[in-house]
């Protein structure tokens, strides 16, 4: 090796102990699995029809709807805090993706719905949302409420009992990203890489 | 691997202990602090690498553990139960993607580990579900559990509490790289 001829055995051994650590270590945290198909976005519905005016709950238990957004344009994303990984990561990422578009960040709302009412209270959301360190409006509601909120927005939702007598939610995954004006506008899926999910934020605020 | 280095400084002199020391300090100033942070436990042939877990909020009752689990057997073995004195139950679950939709099912008998293979509870498939919790798991905590195999037997572990936006020991240098790809 050159540059370790001048060096006492020891310290090549040392430095043989150091290196083989080292690959050891990155061998061990290299990722394993290869990466999930595409997501087809097949579980929202054509673009035409998406969206339009809801009533849902915020965490303070008041009625929160699409004029509470203020005309901002928005992302919103459904969910339950039960979910063991893709809403933490998806609202990770929005809130990363926030942080890079410096003070257009500020320029569109990120929306929570929780399809999860049984498990999920709206004070419970609201705390939820505060993790992810950026402001994301946290909503729930009634399942009354909600049907029609995910038929509007192409949200598939379905309760699965479970063995031990509870339920999960198997939800769709899709970030949809809504104008100032309430129109779909794009969607952003789970697994897109984050310059494509930057640059649909991007033109959403611009 | 450190053990190692400690058996061999103990036959040195005093010049080569400082020197082991030198490279033990190099060591740990090279890595992330993620890397730190591993932690790995032993049963049998049976090596656990890094139990974690993402912090939950008030009021958020459930909350998931990811872990590696690796076979130095010839046999396979059978992670049958988790429990945990922080929640009220401890599932197995699955979770897959499909079509754009995420299904999580609880898993009911265990999950093997093959013969010189690994079971990989991550972030995208298996983990521990933590069910009634009594606190929340708070950022840097520590969540004691016990892991109970077929043939390895008990092993106490504890699941080290990540930040929400953790993905895994693995992933975690990518986390402010903004422009990496998933």
């Amino acid at each position: 090796m050159p540059g370790t001829e001048g060096l006492a055995p020891r310290w090549k051994w040392a430095l043989g102990l150091a290196l083989a650590f080292a690959i050891g270590l990155a061998i061990a945290l290299t990722p394993r699995g290869s990466p999930t198909a595409p997501d087809t976005g097949a579980n929202t519905a054509a673009a035409g029809g998406i969206g339009g005016p809801f009533t849902l709950t915020a965490p303070d238990g008041k009625p929160f709807t699409l004029k509470d957004v203020a005309g901002k344009p928005f992302a919103v994303y459904f969910g339950f805090t039960r979910c063991p990984d893709v809403c933490p990561t998806t609202l990770s990422r929005l809130a990363r993706l926030r942080g890079n578009l410096s003070a257009d960040g500020s320029k569109f709302a990120i929306l929570f719905v929780s399809v999860d009412p049984g498990h999920d209270q709206p004070a419970a959301v609201g705390e939820y949302v505060k993790l992810f360190g950026t402001p994301i409006i946290g909503l729930t509601g009634s399942e009354e409420q909600l049907a029609p909120v995910k038929k509007a927005y192409g949200v598939y939702a379905a309760k699965v009992p479970q063995p031990d007598g509870d339920y999960t939610v198997d939800h769709s995954t899709a970030v949809l990203l809504m104008d100032g004006a309430g129109r779909f506008a794009d969607l952003i899926s789970h697994d897109e890489p984050d310059p494509s999910a930057l640059a649909k934020l991007k033109a959403l605020v611009g | 691997m450190f053990q190692t280095l400690r058996r061999s400084s103990e036959r040195l002199h005093l010049g080569r202990r400082l020197l082991s020391r030198a490279a033990i300090l190099s060591l740990v100033a090279a890595f992330p602090p993620a890397a730190l942070l591993a932690h790995g436990y032993k049963a049998g042939a049976i090596s656990i690498a890094h139990p974690w877990s993402r912090q939950t909020a008030p009021g958020q009752t459930v909350g998931g553990g990811f872990l590696v689990a690796a076979n130095a057997d010839d046999k396979e073995d059978r992670l049958v139960s988790v429990t945990s004195p922080a929640a009220a139950e401890v599932q197995l679950h699955s979770m897959a993607m499909d079509g754009g939709v995420m299904r999580m099912r609880h898993v009911t008998g265990g999950l093997p580990v093959q013969a010189h293979g690994k079971l990989e509870l991550k972030p995208g498939g298996f983990h521990v579900m933590f069910i009634g919790l009594k606190a929340p798991l708070k950022l840097g905590a520590k969540i004691p559990a016990t892991l109970t195999f077929t043939r390895a037997g008990k092993v106490k572990v504890e699941f080290a509490v990540e930040p929400i936006s953790s993905t895994g020991p693995a992933a975690a240098p990518a986390v402010d790289h903004s422009h990496a790809g998933h």
